[in-house]
């Protein structure tokens, strides 16, 4: 449904773009002029939802400027008729001519919204080649982290920070959250945004198909370091990205809990940085709110509650519950110096007491490695 | 931390005080202290004006404690011009920050008083300045449309008021105490739980909010019942001037939206005092229940504030095009469909959250279905001009303005309900530039044609012409100017609430339209001075018809401005234009047989209990518990103790009735 | 249309021309919209429960591994409390019998019983919560549980309102007899207490009953 008109919209976008364009040149409108396929199709839904508009806005536009300037009172229009209030075949047509746009453009919205649903896996490389079955799809598990983005490629056992790659012509396959607050994971030139939730996973199915160096970043505001929560997406060939998988594993660091636990502190402008090792099931970990040592995974809470509940007597047994608070984002007033790493309680209330680790004996997160907890 | 260890420590200080202390006070921010001294020094020269002139016993008397509505109108109208300035300050600080934030420059404004400054702008205009401005419109009209005294419940109406004036006053009060939300303006958790917003920034916004919501419930619940009962004789639901439909409409759409404000407000506030776990990442919560609820009640919100707008627009071209209105029942059936439709699009507002393909696709389709009855509206003001005699007052040069500035950003709007174009346009500059081209150029277009429509009638005299005119093109083209960029910015994918940029080639967009914002300060300044000069020249501008444009509704039936009581005589309705259907038929003002007229009398209880909602919302905030308990309590006796007060009214006499209409007669007859 | 209008003939005059005001001003007497308006303003308290109701089916199955309903609740405790609430509507009914009948003493008694309903309701309630806190199954343990203490709570809270406005009442009614403006008031109180039952029963069936088959 989509294939079709696009091939009209592209050659309606090389006849005028360079148009639209001069102001700054091409490489500015990436909405307009993106590299990857997904991308290109929204694009194509813009531009076609954009001229079935204005099949009905340019002419109202146009006769609004017309009727305004022939029935200025100076004219002295001769057809004055200050009882003339209704007409039915008027009314007809003004009922009816937004309905058959909006019937045109419901249309459009049902099938593409289906086609483009960012949980559906591709099904085309671009207009010309279909995906082929057997490929296998880039796995990249994206966790958002108070102001940076972690990548994990799970499958090949590296992660980054701030740095996303892919080959060119390969299906990726995003599995995304966030540690603490909402994000938005968008890379404009690759495909639309979805939001990065805590506890939540999404997911977005996309492809590149121009080699090149784009930007990604953060499309929901997450608070003081959101500006600089900005990533480059390098798209390479094969063999580019099979090198910039080896400079990664070069780097000799590992990302375990512990380094991922300091590494969800915040932070701004964080440099791109590379491990050449994930512990295992990390994302999992992070997507059910217990990398911390001690912490119970979401997933297995939810399964208890499945159940029912754990009984009568779990209700003080809140061992291991929060995630809240264990993150320190800066607060204004309750954040002491020297005691990054905590919450202190704001003065006059202890809603939480629990919250904060150290209050309750343990240690702060992130000063010891431990292994074996529940996520594994 | 702090620089007076001791105080913070004692325990004294934290009972009396809560968490406020010296740090609480923003003495580090040259700019908010800057702010404040003019602020105070404003506030000293009006207070000495104020006692000067001794002026303290009228305002008291005959503004604060009154239960007039067209008076209480007009307070709204200041509160929210007021509000506006606010408001607008804050956007010139974000253009001015986006337009330098370059190259490695980090602006003038840091990351903690920028996002407070995004986040009052938004709360500010909506809450403050838009929702005040219309209210303060229907207030003052609709009882004179339906040809009223005043409304169902005169004395809820002062109580709104000043609820609206407190929930105000708490949002300014953040500014040099404390800070506001950083959170933007609808406050998302978890940043905005108490675990990631520690401090009281989001519990100014709550209880800005939660005190200014009563204050617009109350409202809304008075202008309903006002609408359904005290039309005037003849006057059926489909005789309603249009004005009064939509306000109807947007009326019944604040009773049924606002509570929920309310709830999902007051279970942020349960999560953030009490530790509940509502919208929590742990403990079983759901933050994006948060964003449901809160669009549950912010779509609908929109359409509150636009509505009423439809009304005057329909209002002013009917009498400027000097024509019946085109299309009056399919008017109003428009209005009710876009009210009820507007319930059934909250999710458009987060596609990107990752519901399924179908459910987006019902929320797109639906959203898209309110652009038929509002296409239909658009339609119907076109051909009300057709073979009408346009006259370009003001008003209606706003209208015209509005017709082909909303166009384009109803068609945006159409554009983003797609879900997969909203997927790369969401949270962008784009979204911004539609949704200020629709309130820019819907709802303060509206207002501008609003306040130069009826100023006459609730002064007496007209508005000068030379600098509305300027206002006007200031406006318009600085508008254009202001968010065409921001067009252009969203589609090379820039995201809105950026303080700094990498990208060097943005720069010139967001210099522009900061050239746009400095053209629209132009714009409210020429209309400041409009203000101005008309008052100066109130002499050689005033209206002794009380009908200055050839009007077609009842409210130019009645002097201007009116007497206290609206109209000596009720009028009976025969027609949908009832004062143009009156003047056709050729009726005669009655010069005799006036009657001593019933009146609400004033009280004083609206705006003391409003200042203990200040009080009370203070300790709150700064968790001074005893404050907040002993407001809540004397807040609690006042108003029994006004229960009590079984005397409301008074009677106007039949002398000063006559009076009245005799010095009218007297200047109807000199204008001949 | 305004020539095809046609006129109510209750609005021409003798000789058939129309009248632009009736020889009798139209009367809104005082209170006149207040049954409206109040039962708009109860429509949108409404809303408010709503939405509550809508939080609890959202996060009524998230126990946080903790308790869940059939855990805490207990039905026979409800019953009885559902029962007192009950036994208020009614009596709350009979007092407005009395006031039709203006009959001061036999309001008085009425509106004094029904409070004491009213007490007994909220004494049972502070008890369940009481209760429930001292096993740890606090409104923080759980999302089920804040949705449960908000819903619960805010109703209870206006029970409490109801119970205070009700004695301002009888105070009124003692000082100024049944007038009609306290009459007024005693219908609006009605309409409120009445709206609360029926808010009680859709916590009864959706938190209380239907938890226990969760």
């Amino acid at each position: 449904m989509i294939a079709r008109p696009s091939a009209k919209c592209r050659a309606f976008l090389r006849r005028f773009a360079p148009l639209l364009l001069l102001p700054l040149g091409a490489c500015n409108w990436v909405v307009m002029a993106p590299s990857g396929d997904v991308a290109v199709q929204q694009r194509d839904l813009i531009l076609i939802a954009t001229v079935l508009m204005l099949l009905i806005v340019l002419p109202v536009m146009a006769t609004i400027a017309w009727f305004a300037w022939k029935y200025r009172a100076k004219a002295q229009a001769a057809d004055y008729d200050p009882d003339w209030d209704h007409s039915t075949s008027l009314e007809l047509l003004i009922w009816s001519a937004p309905l058959l746009i909006i019937i045109a453009l419901g249309a459009v919205t049902w099938t593409s919204t289906h086609l483009l649903d960012p949980y559906r896996p591709i099904e085309r490389l671009d207009a010309q080649r279909k995906v082929d079955p057997a490929a296998k799809r880039l796995q990249v598990e994206v966790v958002a982290l108070d102001w940076k983005w972690l990548f994990i490629y799970p499958e090949l056992g590296i992660a980054t920070v701030n740095e996303l790659a892919a080959p060119v012509d390969q299906p990726i396959e995003f599995k995304i959250t966030s540690a603490s607050i909402m994000n938005s994971f968008f890379v404009p030139a690759l495909a639309g945004q979805i939001y990065a939730m805590p506890g939540m996973q999404t997911s977005l199915h996309a492809v590149v198909n121009k080699p090149g160096s784009f930007d990604g970043f953060s499309a929901n505001y997450s608070g003081a370091g959101f500006s600089n929560m900005r990533f480059k997406f390098h798209a390479m060939d094969q063999s580019g990205f099979a090198q910039w998988v080896a400079r990664v594993k070069a780097s000799g660091k590992a990302l375990d809990r512990a380094t991922y636990v300091k590494l969800e502190q915040p932070s701004e402008k964080v440099k791109p940085t590379y491990f050449a090792s994930v512990e295992p099931r990390l994302f999992h970990a992070a997507l059910n709110m217990c990398v911390q040592p001690g912490k119970r995974c979401m997933d297995a809470i939810m399964m208890t509650d499945m159940h029912g509940g754990a009984g009568k007597e779990s209700a003080r047994d809140t061992a291991g519950l929060r995630h809240d608070g264990t993150i320190d984002v800066g607060g204004y007033h309750p954040v002491e110096p020297g005691k990054k790493g905590e919450i202190a309680q704001p003065a006059g209330m202890t809603p939480a007491a629990e919250r904060t680790p150290a209050e309750r004996g343990k240690q702060a997160p992130g000063q010891q490695d431990h292994e074996g907890h529940d996520g594994h | 931390m702090s620089p007076h260890p001791a105080s913070e420590n004692s325990g004294i200080w934290k009972l009396i005080f809560g968490r406020l202390d010296w740090s609480s006070l923003p003495l580090h921010e040259p700019i908010v202290v800057g702010t404040f001294l003019m602020v105070a020094l404003g506030g000293a020269v009006v207070l000495g004006l104020v006692t000067k002139y001794r002026l303290w016993g009228t305002l008291w008397h005959d503004w604060f404690t009154t239960v007039d509505h067209k008076r209480i109108g007009i307070m709204y109208m200041i509160l929210g011009l007021i509000m506006f300035l606010r408001g607008f300050a804050d956007a010139i600080m974000m253009r001015l920050q986006q337009a330098m934030a370059f190259n490695g420059s980090e602006g003038y404004l840091n990351a903690h008083h920028y996002d407070q400054i995004f986040t009052a702008h938004g709360v500010i205009m909506i809450f403050f300045v838009a929702m005040p401005m219309i209210t303060g419109i229907m207030n003052y009209i609709v009882p004179l449309q339906i040809g009223a005294r005043d409304v169902s419940f005169p004395f809820l109406n002062n109580f709104s008021f000043w609820m609206t004036t407190a929930g105000a006053v708490i949002v300014m009060m953040s500014l040099f105490v404390g800070e506001f939300a950083r959170t933007g303006w609808l406050a998302y958790p978890p940043l905005s739980g108490i675990a990631y917003s520690p401090g009281v920034g989001v519990d100014y916004y709550i209880w800005g909010l939660q005190i200014a919501g009563i204050g617009t419930l109350l409202s809304g619940v008075n202008l309903v019942a006002t609408i359904v009962k005290m039309r005037a004789p003849g006057m059926t639901m489909m005789k309603l001037p249009i004005f009064t439909w939509t306000s109807l409409c947007a009326n019944v759409l604040i009773v049924a939206a606002f509570p929920v404000l309310t709830a999902v407000l007051a279970l942020l506030s349960l999560d953030r005092y009490v530790g509940t776990a509502f919208f929590t990442n742990d403990m079983g919560g759901n933050p994006m229940m948060y964003v449901n609820l809160i669009w549950i009640w912010g779509h609908p919100e929109v359409y509150i504030l636009i509505l009423p707008l439809f009304g005057v627009f329909s209002e002013v071209t009917s009498t400027f095009s000097s024509k019946r209105l085109f299309g009056y029942s399919s008017m109003v059936y428009a209005t009710i469909v876009i009210a009820l439709l507007s319930y059934l699009v909250w999710l458009h507002h987060f596609f990107t959250m990752g519901s399924g393909a179908s459910v987006n696709s019902f929320f797109g389709i639906t959203t898209m279905v309110i652009s038929i009855p509002t296409g239909a509206k658009l339609f119907n003001w076109l051909f009300t001009m057709y073979r009408g005699r346009i006259r370009y007052e003001l008003p209606m040069m706003w209208t015209v303005a509005f017709m082909l500035t909303f166009t384009v950003g109803g068609m945006t709007g159409v554009l983003l309900a797609v879900p997969p174009a909203d997927f790369v346009l969401h949270n962008s500059l784009f979204l911004i530039a539609h949704f200020h081209n629709v309130i820019i150029g819907g709802v303060l277009f509206g207002l501008f044609a609003a306040i130069n429509y009826w100023w006459p009638k609730a002064f007496g005299f007209r508005l000068e012409t030379t600098w509305g005119k300027r206002s006007f093109w200031l406006w318009v083209v600085g508008f254009w100017v202001a968010f065409m960029p921001l067009y252009v910015l969203g589609l090379m994918g820039v995201t809105r609430r950026m303080r700094v940029f990498d990208d060097p080639s943005l720069q010139i967009w967001f210099q522009i339209a900061a050239l746009g914002a400095v053209m629209i300060a132009a714009g409210i300044a020429c209309m400041f001075i409009q203000f101005a000069v008309s008052i100066k020249n109130r002499a050689a501008l005033r209206d002794t018809t009380g009908d200055p444009w050839d009007g077609r509704t009842l409210e130019w039936a009645t002097s201007s401005p009116p007497p206290d009581y609206n109209f000596a005589f009720t009028p009976v309705i025969h027609d949908g234009d009832a004062w143009a259907d009156m003047k056709k038929r050729g009726y005669q003002r009655p010069l005799i047989g006036y009657a001593a007229i019933h009146m609400p009398s004033n009280t004083g209880t609206g705006v003391i209990i409003a200042g203990l909602s200040v009080a009370f919302s203070v300790g709150m905030i700064w968790y001074m518990w005893w404050l907040a308990g002993l407001s809540f309590l004397a807040i609690l006796a006042v108003a029994i103790g006004h229960t009590f007060n079984y005397k409301r009214d008074f009677t106007i006499p039949k002398d000063v009735v006559e009076r009245i209409e005799g010095e009218r007669s007297t200047l109807l007859a000199a204008k001949g | 249309m305004a020539t095809r209008s046609q006129i109510d003939p209750a609005f021409l005059d003798n000789d058939g021309k129309p009248l632009f005001h009736l020889g009798e001003e139209p009367h809104h007497p005082e209170g006149s919209s207040t049954a409206l308006g109040f039962w708009i303003y109860l429509m949108s308290d409404c809303l408010i429960f709503a939405c509550l109701f809508a939080t609890y089916a959202v996060l009524g199955g998230n126990y946080a591994a903790g308790p869940g309903p059939r855990d805490l609740f207990d039905l026979n405790l409800v019953a009885l409390n559902t029962a007192m609430l009950l036994f208020s509507s009614i009596t709350y009914g009979f007092a407005m019998l009395a006031m039709e009948k203006n009959r001061v003493g036999a309001t008085q008694g009425w509106l004094a019983i029904t409070g004491l309903f009213g007490l007994a309701f909220l004494s049972i309630e502070l008890y369940e919560f009481a209760h429930l806190i001292h096993e740890g199954a606090t409104p923080q343990r759980s999302g089920f549980l804040s949705a449960f203490f908000a819903l619960v709570g805010t109703h209870g809270l206006h029970v409490s309102f109801g119970i205070i406005w009700l004695v301002t009442l009888m105070v009124q009614v003692g000082k100024k007899g049944l007038i009609a403006a306290n009459q007024r008031r005693l219908m609006c109180l009605s309409m409120f207490w009445h709206f609360l039952d029926v808010i009680w029963i859709g916590v009864f069936t959706f938190v209380y009953l239907m938890g226990m088959l969760r």
